[in-house]
């Protein structure tokens, strides 16, 4: 109990007096966790509309991988994404191991399904009868996947805040990727992890409350943003 | 609209603040130190490394993972210099061809720790093959790495010395499967034995609630070797940044830091530079 005070006491220390290692872990947590979520946007919400409204061969077992994907072991994805950037990897060349590039395409690979799985759901769930209205429209393509995606924009904003919340919350693939090199990779996650293992359960649990801070607060402006948009 | 531009506005600079960090970090050559995690743990390279990269002006990533791991990175050519202390698998693996010009940086000792209560009695002693029989005999709980480090080819080594069967699957042997660090947090939870390099459990145990058992016995040596990857081998290897690493290493003022840390935070010193 004691050690809980003291490291509760020490996470209130950390965050007032504002030491910069833990506003610049902080705020390389954001730009890593914010980039990687962004290209999983671009990449899984294209994909999920196509899984959603796509007619082709092999959509139904897409479906399903996709949805597996959102179980996908953090490490897992780490180490599939270490063995192709490690200099013995196919990809080895381009030097991307233990830099927060890595980090970002192992998240990604992490957040894409969920993205996507949670997009295509969306999608489905609209009322059929609404796909026949846009096209009485006579809207085109793009116009059509516009209108689509603005009625499903709550569930979608749903699907970047898990996306989101699967990356910032990972520490296997980040730590196996990124190395958690001082200045340069270390993030919330493997900060916290690093100083569990020097003993340092103070710094630890103060690096976990800003994470639980920078998700709540992500998750106020999305929620924000979620009920400007219902009002109109 | 103008919402999802303003989106697409703020992804773009967040990818540009990104490529940045990732360009910032690999000016000047990089060279990727495998080590293992008790150098980290105990907060040793964090004292090196500023200086070297200042003297250097190269950016070292130094990757914590166990001996055995640091060794396989070294195999694969993923690392371009090691500090690792596993004597066994090092001569090995020099010998294979996987690595050259190996030297000794420093040494520390291995520790058997343990529960204040005792309960196999080895307490003072000096002889750990003993000791670990004794633990062995009494089923008392043990707590191992478990993660085939150079601390846990020690602890093999000493059971062999104990004469004592690899005690895998028993009920009182514990594998955690972690880092020391995490190991003494068990040991001291399940008030369990355990095998601990001196530092880390110094810097970073309760030795109150998990103190000294035996200590002395010259096999409980633990010695700290640096190792170039074969850049003969792997033509991606830094090699010049790894001969760099190792002269830092070895030098007179880096060896005398070595010979004073920790002695400020725990009354003596976590690591022995080696004699010259």
């Amino acid at each position: 109990m004691d050690l809980l005070l003291e490291a509760i006491a020490e996470a209130w220390r950390l965050l007032t007096t504002g030491d910069a290692d833990v506003y610049g872990i902080t705020a390389r947590t954001a730009a890593i966790t914010g980039t990687s979520t962004l290209v999983s946007m671009l990449i899984g919400m294209p994909a999920g509309m196509a899984l959603a409204l796509g007619r082709f061969p092999g959509r139904r077992p897409l479906v399903a991988l996709a949805n597996a994907g959102t179980g996908m072991p953090p490490v897992v994805a780490g180490l599939i994404v270490a063995m192709l950037l490690w200099r013995s990897g196919p990809l080895g060349s381009l030097r991307l191991i233990y830099t927060p590039a890595a980090i970002v395409v192992a998240q990604t690979l992490i957040a894409t399904p969920v993205i996507a799985a949670l997009t295509a759901a969306a999608v489905m769930a609209l009322p059929p009868s609404l796909h026949l209205q846009i096209r009485a429209m006579g809207a085109g393509r793009s116009q059509y996947l516009w209108l689509v995606a603005r009625e499903a924009r709550l569930p979608l904003l749903v699907a970047v805040m898990a996306g989101f919340g699967a990356v910032i919350s990972e520490v296997g693939a980040s730590m196996m990727v990124g190395g958690n090199l001082a200045g340069s990779t270390r993030v919330l996650t493997t900060a916290s992890v690093l100083e569990v293992g020097k003993g340092q359960f103070g710094t630890a649990l103060a690096l976990g409350f800003i994470l639980v801070a920078v998700t709540i607060g992500v998750s106020l402006v999305l929620s924000a943003v979620q009920q400007r948009a219902q009002r109109r | 609209m103008r919402r999802a531009s303003d989106c697409v506005l703020i992804g773009l600079v967040a990818l540009a603040a990104l490529l940045g960090l990732a360009c910032g970090g690999s000016a000047g050559g990089e060279l990727i130190l495998a080590t293992t995690t008790s150098t980290q743990d105990s907060r040793l390279l964090d004292e090196l490394i500023p200086r070297f990269e200042r003297e250097s002006r190269l950016r070292l990533k130094v990757i914590a993972v166990g001996s055995g791991a640091a060794l396989a990175m070294g195999e694969r050519g993923d690392a371009d210099v090691l500090l690792v202390h596993s004597p066994r698998a090092e001569e090995a693996f020099v010998a294979g061809g996987g690595g050259v010009e190996r030297a000794r940086v420093m040494h520390n000792d291995f520790v058997i720790v343990g529960p204040a209560g005792d309960a196999a009695g080895i307490r003072g002693g000096r002889d750990a093959a003993a000791a670990l029989a004794r633990i062995a005999n009494a089923r008392a709980t043990f707590a191992s790495r478990g993660d085939e480090s150079g601390t846990h080819a020690k602890e093999l080594a000493l059971w062999e010395a104990a004469r004592v069967a690899r005690p895998r699957g028993e009920g009182w042997y514990l594998e955690t499967g972690q880092g020391m660090s995490a190991t003494l947090t068990i040991a001291t939870e399940k008030s369990a034995y355990t095998l601990a390099d001196r530092g880390t459990w110094l810097a970073v145990a309760d030795r109150e609630r998990l103190p000294l058992m035996v200590e002395g016995d010259e096999r409980l040596f633990n010695v700290y070797h640096v190792i170039v990857v074969n850049p003969a081998r792997h033509p991606r290897v830094n090699a010049e940044g790894a001969r760099r690493l190792r002269a830092f290493l070895l030098a007179a003022e880096t060896q005398r830091q070595i010979g004073e840390f920790g002695r400020d935070r725990y009354g003596q010193p976590l690591f022995t530079p080696n004699p010259r």
